[in-house]
């Protein structure tokens, strides 16, 4: 069954002049399966989000997302193929509400003849907020409030909700409970669950062991710019995955990243 | 407020952590300012400083003399509201005053009448082929100008990365060497009737009008249009705003162009009613506008503030250097006055956002 996968990297590679943060990476997901993605800091974890949702150009290799070679020009193209990604450096706008931090880039509009100055439709987007909150059951008060004023873990929220609101067809999460208490994570790894049920696939990049277990089909693990293993969750555990993380192993298939 | 209270988690949101409008400040720091000036007219003056009459004390309470200073506010008022624009997007913009200053040379130059008093007209720059042009020549040609001199700012800061305080800077001596240049310092005078209407109509209250009509424009475009919002996104995070697909270059180039245009168009306003262009018009405007953008709230560090907020901070101005005459106060004092303010703005400011990071 080749279709049924929603995204296929073939030697996707990312120098930033000398440092070769990600080389060669060969990468399949399936549609419906939540795959992590598990490695030392500085490992091309981010690098790798980063070249799939063109938020930088690689240096070469070949996306393949949905069934079509890919070559977004942006985060937006990339956005509006149907890739919703949660970026490690949350990428919201402080001074701006929850609405206005969802649809930022992509609102809804009237009056669209005139251009950079149409018309915000914020009735419409404060609807969607609300049903997009809903559906991830996110709670915060007060979505008129600016970000500023937000906890950690709301903030994550609202990052999270953003993905949800739109009809995505991969979703990407580099590291979204990092920062987040105990409570805060558990609220995150509900939303995870709930896109797990409806089918979406999804990439969680993570350090914590727990999580990873708990949410992942499988896990790749990333070593200094290579990936260093590709193993379905029955396959390993939490021990293991730390000796291909150290380096201590290799899986079979990767030799390169030894 | 509605809100989405269903759910897991038990998060909770301090409601203290709202904060009150910054607009709201500044009204109430336009009260107290105006209050003052009351308490100190009863004192030296003996009288009001806002609620007597003119006609019985003709001679202090110049009516006059108010009304000139009212419009001065005004025109700087309107390179302030591109000054709001850009300093919400986190940029800084030093050019406007020399733009001014350029703007009102070459479009004067295209507004003049052929004939003064039966005479030829003795400031003429060009030929007769430039006399008793439709008003819409000088008006095309100014707003060019800062269409021109934004554009060029805007390239520099958004394509080149080089600090706008520095790509405007340049810009600054540049445009104000062209005012010089354009008649080898000459002033340029005897506009046609037309021309003369821009900045003296309506009984004097054109300014006025202008900056008002171009106040409540501006504040319906920041807060309404896609436009508004993306500036107040790319003063607020960057980053942010260009991973969520925000052309943010492209987004620079306009911001800056408009604030050129809002520059040329104060200039024309200016030198319509003085009926004459010299090289030196305009300078420290773009100061004075920054100072009543920040009195007004708007952040330096961008993302926060408002068109209100600076209309606010133009009225604290007027007030200020109304007051100032009222108590016969030397004009040194006003400057010196005017320059704690500013500093007293922009510590606020920041200790605002000190306090703000140190609670989330
Ligand atoms: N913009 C950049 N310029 C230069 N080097 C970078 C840049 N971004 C990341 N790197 C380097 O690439 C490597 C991988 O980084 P990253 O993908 O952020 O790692 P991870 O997310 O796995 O912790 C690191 O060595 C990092 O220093
Ligand atoms: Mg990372």
């Amino acid at each position: 069954m080749k279709d049924d996968i929603i995204l296929e990297t073939r030697g996707l590679t990312k120098h930033y002049g000398g440092v070769h943060a990600l080389e060669d990476a060969n990468f399949v997901l399936r549609n419906g399966e939540h795959v992590a993605i598990v490695g030392d800091n500085g490992a091309g974890k981010s690098t790798f989000v980063r070249q799939i949702t063109a938020v930088e150009q690689r240096t070469r290799g070949d996306v393949i997302f949905d069934g079509k070679p890919v070559s977004f020009g942006g985060p937006l193209e990339a956005r509006e193929a149907g890739i919703e990604t949660v970026f490690q450096d949350l990428a919201l706008a402080d001074d701006l509400d929850v609405p206005d931090n969802i649809f930022l880039g992509r609102e809804k509009t009237k009056a669209n003849w005139l251009g950079p100055f149409r018309i915000l439709d914020y009735k419409a987007m404060r609807q969607a907020t609300l049903e997009g909150l809903e559906k991830t059951a996110v709670k915060i008060p007060n979505i008129a409030n600016t970000i500023r004023n937000m906890s950690g873990g709301q903030r994550q929220c609202v990052a999270i909700a953003r993905t949800a609101s739109f009809q995505a067809k991969l979703t990407i999460m580099d590291e979204p409970t990092a920062a987040l208490g105990v409570q805060e994570t558990a609220m995150v790894e509900n939303i995870i669950r709930t896109l797990k049920e409806a089918g979406q696939p999804l990439i969680i990049i993570s350090h914590n062991m727990r999580q990873v277990f708990d949410l992942a089909d499988r896990i790749v693990v990333f070593r200094r710019g290579r990936i260093a293993a590709n193993l379905t969750k029955d396959q390993t555990d939490p021990q293991d995955i730390v000796q291909y993380i150290t380096g201590a192993k290799t899986g079979e298939g990767y030799e390169d990243a030894a | 407020m509605t809100d989405t209270s269903h759910g897991i988690g038990g998060l909770s949101f301090d409601t203290r952590k709202r904060t009150r409008p910054p607009e709201l400040n500044v009204f109430f720091a336009l009260i107290g300012i105006v209050v003052i000036f009351e308490a100190l007219g009863y004192l030296l003056q003996g009288q009001s400083f806002l609620f007597d009459s003119a006609d019985r004390f003709p001679s202090i309470f110049n009516e006059a003399r108010l009304k000139i200073i009212i419009l001065q506010v005004a025109i700087v008022g309107i390179i302030a509201l591109g000054s709001t624009q850009v300093i919400i997007s986190h940029g800084i913009d030093l050019s406007p005053g020399s733009v001014v200053g350029l703007t009102a040379m070459v479009a004067m130059s295209f507004a003049q009448t052929a004939t003064v008093n039966g005479n030829p007209n003795p400031k003429a720059i060009f030929g007769d082929w430039a006399m008793d042009l439709p008003v819409i020549a000088p008006i095309v040609v100014g707003l060019a100008i800062g269409f021109g001199a934004g554009l060029v700012n805007g390239l520099l800061i958004a394509y080149t990365r080089i600090p706008p305080f520095i790509a405007t800077l340049g810009m600054m001596v540049a445009a104000r060497g062209a005012a010089k240049w354009w008649s080898k310092g000459r002033p340029i005078s005897f506009p046609t009737e037309e021309f003369t209407w821009i900045g003296n109509g309506l009984g004097g209250w054109m300014p006025v009008v202008i900056f008002i009509g171009l106040a409540i424009l501006f504040m319906l475009v920041l807060k309404y249009t896609v436009y508004g919002k993306h500036t107040y996104a790319i003063g607020s995070n960057e980053a942010a705003a260009r991973m969520s697909g925000i052309n943010v270059e492209r987004h620079k180039v306009l911001v800056y162009v408009i604030a050129g245009m809002l520059a040329s168009l104060a200039a024309l306003v200016l030198a319509s009613k003085n009926l004459t262009a010299q090289a030196g018009m305009g300078v420290m405007y773009e100061l004075d506008a920054i100072a009543m953008t920040v009195i007004g709230g708007v952040s330096l560090n961008g993302g926060r503030g408002s068109v209100i907020g600076t209309v606010l901070g133009a009225l604290i101005f007027g007030v200020i250097i109304s007051g100032f005459t009222f108590l016969k106060l030397d004009a040194y004092y006003q400057e010196m006055v005017k320059g704690a303010i500013i500093v007293a703005a922009v510590v606020l400011d920041q200790w605002r956002q000190q306090r703000q990071s140190a609670r989330s």
